[in-house]
């Protein structure tokens, strides 16, 4: 059984350690804020200038003046800061920030990444997410493992256009959980539940590195 | 001390003439100077280029003047919630260029700190970095990015004294007060005005050099682009 966006989250979740300083890109990465171990205390960051974004308000406590990166409304917490958008990317680029977690695309096996931009269809900008790849000292990229057309987005090399080069780290997918290595290529590292090794080998058009055996991720 | 209060939009935006460099605080809608807005889409000034992350949605905003066509191009990070937006890029009327959000604000803080270029990672290896002087530091490259150059800069705040000095509240901070470093002529709005000597000077986010005009804006709507609330358990 291959993992829902729910259980991507969940596993990306086991990554984060108490003080993190947590990024968190829009879709799949925004559900692991729900997942965070009770025993735990991070801070999110949000780059349009706040630390410690808490939960959605309350009907009726929506305040216009404070939205996250996605533009919803959320809340401030005990301990949090505004700032100014240069501030923030300021921090995002002397790497005060340990975790961003991040879509894409696709994802090449040295560990480029491409999220931003498909040619030929309506190009909306590249956001923050230049920023976040350039200068992310740890980034994991939650996608699923192929596109709705069926083919694989880990590849030998992106074919979209870039957003950052020699960036990603880790990557979880509805079925596997894999490292990129320094040297290049996806180490495997774990399996979803009753995913075969052969079928994820099937589904990863880039160089998928198989050592032993591969143990089934665990979400507790 | 010179005079910045100006009775309104009207009159801040006196002087802004076709063809103007415009820096537009905000994110969003989040703390977008709407007074001013509105007043350029009354005057229809045109031609202008707008820095400014976002471009609004179709009805508010710098949508507004989309609408009526006032904008020639747009320096942006972002600007996917504008279905005139699109048709007019795809339609070759609007020119847009879309740099790294980073970028855009460091751009801005430079020009307020009387720096020429910055250089930043954001875009090493991308489009982005066509075109650009690459410097390597420590083994790392990174883009030469110049500071920009805007005629005017509109910013919004929570609090101003007729000094200029500005205080912002929430998120809506964001962009405007590296924006309202970095404009030759800065034109603040506020939701409250109040007498120099009413601000606590350990709490002036903008110190009022910045700002060469300030008004009380009205009217403020601060739409809500995604309003996201939770269920009470």
């Amino acid at each position: 059984m291959s993992f829902s966006k729910e259980e991507i989250a969940q596993r990306i979740a086991k990554e984060i350690k108490d003080g993190y300083y947590v990024n968190l890109g829009i879709g799949i990465p925004t559900l692991v804020a729900n997942y965070i171990p009770k025993d735990i205390n991070i801070v999110l960051q949000s780059e349009n200038g706040l630390l410690g974004m808490g939960p959605f308000p309350f009907e009726g406590e929506e305040d216009a003046d404070l939205i996250n990166a996605g533009k919803q409304t959320i809340t401030t917490l005990p301990g949090s800061s505004i700032f100014d958008s240069a501030m923030s990317f300021g921090m995002i680029r002397a790497q005060k920030v340990d975790l961003t977690i991040l879509g894409a695309m696709e994802v090449s096996e040295n560990g480029d990444i491409a999220n931003w931009k498909i040619p030929g269809k309506m190009v909306k900008g590249m956001g923050g997410a230049m920023d976040l790849v350039a200068s992310a000292k740890n980034i994991i990229v939650a996608m699923q493992h192929v596109n709705k057309a069926g083919e694989s987005k880990l590849l030998p090399k992106c074919t979209l256009p870039l957003t950052g080069v020699k960036c990603i780290k880790k990557i979880v997918t509805e079925l596997a959980v894999m490292d990129v290595l320094p040297e290049g290529g996806f180490k495997l590292l774990e399996r979803a539940p009753g995913v075969s090794v052969d079928f994820i080998k099937q589904s990863t058009l880039g160089r998928l590195l198989i050592e032993g055996d591969i143990p089934e991720m665990k979400l507790n | 001390m010179i005079n910045k209060v100006v009775s309104g939009a009207e009159e801040a935006i006196r002087d802004i003439p076709d063809g103007a460099t415009l820096m537009l605080g905000g994110f969003g809608l989040c703390g977008i100077p709407e007074n001013c807005i509105n007043a350029l889409v009354d005057k229809q000034i045109k031609d202008l280029t707008c820095i400014s992350n976002n471009a609004g949605v179709d009805d508010f905003g710098i949508g507004l003047m989309l609408k009526q066509r006032q904008v020639k191009k747009m320096i942006s990070s972002y600007v996917g919630e504008n279905a005139e937006f699109e048709r007019q890029l795809l339609s070759g009327e609007l020119e847009v260029d879309l740099i790294p959000q980073g970028t855009l604000a460091t751009r801005c803080l430079a020009a307020g700190y009387g720096m020429p270029a910055i250089f930043t990672p954001a875009g090493v290896g991308t489009e982005v970095a066509e075109g650009k002087e690459i410097r390597n530091f420590d083994g790392k490259d990174y883009l030469m990015e110049y500071a920009f150059d805007a005629d005017f800069a509109l910013v919004k705040a929570w609090k101003g004294d007729t000094a200029g000095n500005l205080i912002f509240r929430s998120t809506s901070r964001n962009f405007n007060p590296v924006m309202a470093m970095a404009g030759k002529i800065t034109i603040a709005e506020v939701e409250e005005l109040v007498e120099a000597g009413e601000l606590d000077p350990d709490y002036i986010h903008t110190p009022g050099i910045y700002v060469h005009r300030i008004f009380q804006g009205k009217d403020y709507e601060k739409r809500i682009e995604q309003r996201t609330v939770r269920k009470v358990h």
